[in-house]
């Protein structure tokens, strides 16, 4: 209930959030909402020296409608895309995030640079092919979603570096959906899906994208099923069979609630579910 | 290391200072420094909402906000919501549906309540029982919890 | 009228502003906070322990061990069950271990500091090195020859053997028609009260005052005085606001010895405060037992005998009523049913796990989850409607009182009324109706009814005490009724409530009683040095022996009000009635008075009292029950499960009870949803996990998952009244009916759901990835699905002849 001990910063700008993480190396954490870090601190599995905290650097927040697509400040606070309808997946992955309580603090770049693959945002993010903008000693520099996430816990992120924003395409005439599978309203994502799907001027799936969540160490895109599917029609009976290949090259952690075998079911019927969602849209 | 941090919060319409250890929790600085126990601890997880309190109007766990992070903000509490010698009407619902019975989760879920009918003055029933999922209650099965928010929406609450 | 109203709680003004008064919202001058070191192994020897480096942490007060506290404890912790010519091993349990442990979280330090996070933080600086040992966590394996020893020195894993019975079972066995015989388990649960315990103590003069999350603070302080070796006028216990217990706070805890004598040690407060975490490891669990039952009927459904053996699982100590609690459910084991012959049997295991004690329901909840669906299994073996078979076997009213094949007599049922009654409110024609349409387009919905009886109202000294079962203790309860100078009333309670708005309905009675207003009337408990000694609450005893105890005491003070007002009024005792809250002379409503002008007289009396009557308006009742109360009624529960995810949703509930005339309808209706809701929470979600190691796989409520308003539907309650000739205000408990109701209506619920795909058996809790896999196994054994099922009537289950894998066909053997 009690974290370790730990200094503490609030510096007022980036450049002095980056020079604070360099000086501290690994003993150090960024702090923005807290909301993955503190609950590891207060039962321990974390005690870094030093937290960085984000709250007084301007300029890391809102979401804006830019070149074609939508960039979203790091400290954008899931509350805030959750009532941002117009993003579409992202706001209703949001809306789905533990609890409005959490949702009030979480935010989507202490989300992403935690790197769980239990969360919902990092599979949506992925999914969107969307980009990280980040800032550390050595300037800065954009990361795609595809390589940013690289194993349990673990991002491209260097310990001096700072996710400042989230890039997104705007995916005009996009379909969505998304399926997060849970025992309880509050919990992590057992299984998620974020389904993308354009359709042709036929009714045809002319692209789609899917994105997964908690099926390995990392978010995963169902390159299967997106393959199956694109350029195919989509039919309940196409998005059915293509589906089927939702669990292909997952490595799904086991736990309580879910063998790895459960996990790669749920995935083939949630993909299927979120499909249908999404070209219905 | 560890040295005390100064921060500086309107609590309940005051505003309070205090020297802290970064890692005190927020709920731990109302309950212990300010002695306002009215906010609970029931977990270690984020989970209960029993320590749900408003910073700057909007309903956090208190226990998984610094106590640095509320530096400089508003802070409400079960003991600042209504005015005074006026109950809030959540709390009057509270008690005429009966939505309480240990009532160690009851401060939480009324401040949780209070942003629900905030962000939505009259929600469903189901809107009610999904805007609660952070709070826990294990005496009254949330029945006439539900029964008290929809009452005091039904006043056209809002907080 | 106040009884029957449903009066606003006096609780609540405080509770909804933040005033409550809560053991951890006590601060005291000079508190010291203290954190226990526990072990991660769940069976160890203590190799070594090195305290230094947590001594030497600036702001650590003391590290004490096991071995450095020995001499500070008399007595280990208690355990009261001495059945009558029944061993029970009984390990000696210590606060804190000496050199062995034998559960992860048992304690073996503990570090006072100057504030909480320094106790933590030197609490992790102790290093303790183990020696682990192989751990055993089935019961049923800890029972094999060969299985590692909890306790070397008892040489085996078994606790005792408790066996009770009534009836020919052999002959009623062998004259069965049919026989069904199935394996349940009732797996382990956590109380899990949303305040987590806390206990402050602080030295006094020569005593000590601790201030504690008990439901039990009189046997708190009577258990620990022993223990302690403190004269019990040297120990004050309070119990201040409590939030929730469930059975987890009916406890003696060591953390409440460890800071009685801390403070004992230091002079100074000292406070513990359990983590989240810690009470999922170490307050203690409910349930885990094992259900071996064969049921025997006649072809025409009549119930000849009714066997079941009980494993239950009790960890690896004795803590206070940990052996018993399997036990406390036998004398509700035939059901509502008028069963000839009953056989039961009971083997307690050690295991390398948390204790198991009360949880709410304690025993009967178990109990009423293998009879209920042993009556849905038997229906179906004899193609017969459930509900047909229930009402063949039910006691009939005009039978009450009735003495069941185990001598038990249930006061007074109606036991067709609240069937037919709930039959009213859910239709279960409509309901098949709804169901067989719904099947046709692939969604599974399903029903349970469950009927149920409880034994509370804890308990008939004379049942559960030393000459009956052998419980080291009694069951009255005390109630002190004071009017003051002025007619307010306070009543002293040795009640100890937690939620169950007993502040409010006392105060119901006694003003009903005393021609005063309720919001007049102050009710006081849980503190030992207010009022008389009294047993707590549990076991829904607290209105059916607490309230009949104000009763009787409140009857006291009206007498002797009557005799008062009477020699005021210059009119025969005999002649004064108390009616429309005013004290007048029968036949003549002008000659009154209230309850204030007799107290007024009482105290300071305008003439003198008559020789015979002593000034004051006081008594006291110590009321000790003829019997125990049972309360009945029957629920409906409809599930809805996925049949490609496995989940289950609880869609809808209807709940009819009986418990008496009401003293509060609202309290019972809020009683009656936390039950239900407790029990949909073991059905659907929770469970106490260990590994095989031992290894608590739950230790929070991340992973221990308490269902929250998302994951339920609103609750439809109705009641019948049919009181009980035990006690004057005729009135049953209903704090744990609920719970004891709901588990086997959510289970045939969910098994009727899946009939199609031919799932015939699944145990609690019915997660997503087990119904998953339940699905996926009766798919695999080609026996579902059947898309063409049409919803049938509940007695037509099975009635093609898939009954049981391997009913005991002849019986008996």
């Amino acid at each position: 209930m009690i974290t370790a001990p730990f200094d503490y910063a609030a510096p007022e700008s980036l450049d002095e959030a980056v020079r604070l993480l360099g000086e501290h190396g690994e003993d150090a954490k960024l702090l923005a909402g807290g909301h993955s870090l503190l609950p590891l601190m207060k039962v321990r599995l974390a005690a870094p020296s030093m937290l960085v905290d984000l709250r007084r650097v301007p300029g890391l927040s809102g979401v804006e409608r830019a070149n074609g697509g939508w960039r979203i400040g790091a400290m954008t606070r899931h509350v805030e895309l959750q009532d941002s309808p117009e993003l579409g997946v992202v706001s209703r992955a949001a809306s789905l995030i533990a609890d409005q309580q959490v949702r009030n603090r979480g935010t989507i770049g202490g989300s992403l640079a935690h790197g769980d693959p239990a969360s919902d945002l990092p599979a949506v993010v992925l999914a969107y092919e969307g980009e990280l903008a980040v800032r550390g000693a050595s300037g800065e520099r954009t990361i795609p979603a595809a390589d940013f996430f690289r194993d349990y816990l673990t991002t491209a992120l260097a310990p001096d570096e700072v996710v400042t924003e989230v890039r997104l395409p705007a995916l005009e005439g996009w379909g969505f959906g998304y399926q997060k599978f849970t025992r309880r309203a509050e919990d992590w994502a057992m299984v998620g899906v974020c389904a993308l799907v354009k359709k042709g001027v036929g009714g045809e799936c002319e692209d789609v994208r899917v994105g997964l969540t908690h099926m390995a160490s990392t978010p995963l895109r169902a390159t299967g099923v997106e393959d199956t599917l694109r350029g195919g029609s989509l039919e309940p009976r196409s998005i059915a069979s293509a589906a089927e290949h939702a669990a292909a090259g997952t490595d799904p952690p086991g736990d309580l609630n879910a063998t790895p075998e459960y996990k790669r079911h749920l995935a083939r019927v949630l993909t299927r579910r979120a499909l249908e969602e999404a070209a219905a849209g | 290391m560890t040295a005390t941090v100064g921060i500086s919060a309107v609590v309940n319409g005051e505003t309070r200072e205090s020297q802290v250890e970064p890692r005190t929790l927020l709920v731990h600085w109302l309950r212990d420094e300010l002695g306002l126990t009215g906010t609970h601890v029931g977990c270690d997880t984020t989970n209960c909402g029993a320590c749900t309190v408003h910073l700057d109007g909007e309903a956090v766990k208190s226990c998984t906000v610094l106590a640095v992070q509320a530096d400089g903000r508003e802070v409400t509490t079960i003991e600042g919501l209504g005015s005074a010698g006026a109950l809030h009407p959540l709390q009057e619902a509270f008690r005429e549906k009966h939505g309480l019975q240990c009532g160690f989760c009851t401060p939480g879920m009324i401040m949780a309540a209070a942003e629900l009918l905030e962000r939505n003055p009259s929600p469903s029933d189901e809107e009610i029982r999904h805007g609660l999922e952070g709070n826990l209650c294990r005496c009254t099965g949330y029945h006439n919890i539900v029964e008290a928010v929809k009452a005091a929406a039904a006043q056209g609450v809002r907080a | 009228m106040s009884i029957g109203a449903p009066m606003k709680r006096k609780e609540d003004p405080r509770m909804i502003t933040g005033r409550g008064r809560y053991t951890d919202n006590i601060a005291l001058p000079g508190m010291l906070h203290a954190a226990i070191v526990r072990s991660p192994e769940a069976h160890a020897a203590i190799v070594s322990m090195d305290t230094s480096a947590a001594r030497e942490r600036p702001g650590v007060v003391a590290v004490l061990t096991g071995e450095e506290m020995a001499s500070d404890f008399a007595g280990p912790l208690a355990m009261v069950w001495a059945p009558p010519g029944v061993e029970i091993k009984t390990p000696e349990h210590w606060p804190l271990k000496r050199g062995q442990v034998k559960h992860v979280g048992d304690p073996v330090a503990v570090v006072v500091a100057a504030s909480r996070g320094v106790a933590v933080d030197a609490a992790e600086d102790v290093v303790v090195e183990y020696d682990p040992k192989p751990a055993v966590v089935d019961p049923e394996a800890a029972l094999e020859d060969g299985a590692p020893l909890v306790w070397e020195e008892f040489g085996t894993n078994q606790t005792h053997e408790w066996a009770v019975g009534g009836g020919d079972i052999e002959a009623a066995l062998a004259e069965a028609d049919v026989t069904v015989e199935h394996r349940f388990v009732n797996h382990r649960t956590s109380g899990a009260p949303i305040e987590p315990r806390c206990s402050i103590a602080e030295p006094r003069g020569d005593g000590v005052t601790l201030y504690s999350t008990t439901q039990i603070p009189h046997i708190t302080r009577f258990v620990l005085g022993g223990m302690l070796g403190i004269p019990e006028d040297k120990l004050r216990v309070i119990a201040p606001d409590v939030g929730g217990g469930f059975g987890a706070k009916l406890q003696v805890y060591a953390e409440e010895a460890l800071m009685v004598a801390l403070a004992r040690r230091l002079g100074r407060p000292v406070k513990w405060t359990e983590t989240r975490s810690e009470h999922m490891t170490t307050s203690h669990h409910g349930r885990d037992q094992i259900n071996y039952v064969t049921l025997g009927a006649k072809r025409d459904g009549t119930v000849t005998g009714c066997r079941a053996r009980i494993i239950a699982d009790l960890g690896a100590y004795q803590q206070l009523l940990t052996p018993f609690i399997p036990t406390l459910g036998f004398p509700v084991m035939g059901g509502c049913y008028r069963f000839p012959a009953i056989d039961l049997h009971f083997t307690g295991v050690f295991t390398n796990k948390m204790c198991t004690d009360a949880i709410r329901g304690a025993g009967r909840p178990e109990a009423t989850y293998w009879i209920e669906l042993m009556m849905d299994r038997l229906a179906d073996e004899l193609g017969m409607d459930r509900l047909e078979l229930r009402r063949k076997n039910f006691i009939p009213k005009e039978e009450f009182p009735f003495e069941t094949a185990l001598g038990i007599v249930y006061d007074s049922g109606d036991y067709h009324g609240t069937l037919d009654r709930l039959l009213e409110t859910f239709d279960l024609e409509e309901f098949r109706r709804e169901q067989a349409s719904l099947r046709a387009q692939g969604k599974l919905r399903g029903v349970g009814i469950s009927t149920y009886v409880e034994v509370c109202g804890l308990a008939p000294s004379r049942a559960v005490g030393p000459q009956g079962v052998g419980l080291q203790a009694a069951f009255y309860e005390s109630a002190n009724v004071r009017v003051t100078p002025t007619g307010s009333v306070t009543v002293f309670s040795g009640a100890s409530p937690h939620g169950q708005g007993l502040d409010t309905s006392f105060a119901q009675i006694a003003g009903e009683l005393l021609g005063v207003d309720p919001e007049n009337v102050q009710v006081l408990h849980g503190d030992t040095d207010q009022g008389a000694w009294g047993w707590g609450t549990y076991g829904s005893r607290s209105l059916a022996v607490g309230g009949e105890a104000v009763a009787r005491a409140s009857r006291k003070v009206q007498e002797k009000a009557k005799r008062i007002c009477a020699a005021l009024l210059e009119a025969a005792p005999e002649d004064i009635e108390l009616a429309e809250g005013a004290f007048r002379v029968k036949g003549s409503p002008d000659k009154s008075m209230s309850m204030a002008e007799i107290a007024g007289a009482a105290h300071i009396p305008p003439n003198e009292l008559p020789a015979d009557i002593e000034p004051g308006l006081e008594e006291s009742s110590f009321y000790d029950p003829e019997n125990f109360v049972f309360p009945f009624g029957a629920h409906a529960c409809v599930v809805e499960v996925d049949p490609e995810t496995g989940k289950v949703e609880v869609v809808r509930y209807v709940a009819v009870d009986d418990c008496g005339p009401a003293i509060n309808p609202m309290l019972i209706d809020g009683q009656v949803h936390g039950g239900i809701v407790h029990a949909i929470g073991q059905a659907l979600y929770e469970q106490v996990v260990y590994d095989e190691e031992g290894q608590l796989v739950t230790g929070t409520f991340v992973d221990y998952a308490l269902p929250t308003a998302a994951e339920l539907p609103g609750f439809e309650t109705d009641r019948t009244v049919t009181p009980s000739p035990v006690n004057s205000l005729g009135v049953k408990g209903i704090g744990e009916a609920g719970t004891i109701a709901a588990t086997p209506a959510v289970a045939a619920a969910v098994l009727d759901a899946l009939e199609p795909l031919g799932v015939k058996d699944l145990d609690m809790p019915f997660t997503p990835m087990r119904v998953w896999q339940a699905i996926e196994e009766a798919k695999g054994r080609g026996d579902g699905p059947r898309p063409s099922e049409q919803g049938r009537p509940l007695g037509e289950h099975g009635a093609s002849g898939s009954g049981p894998a391997s009913p005991a066909e002849g019986g008996g053997a």
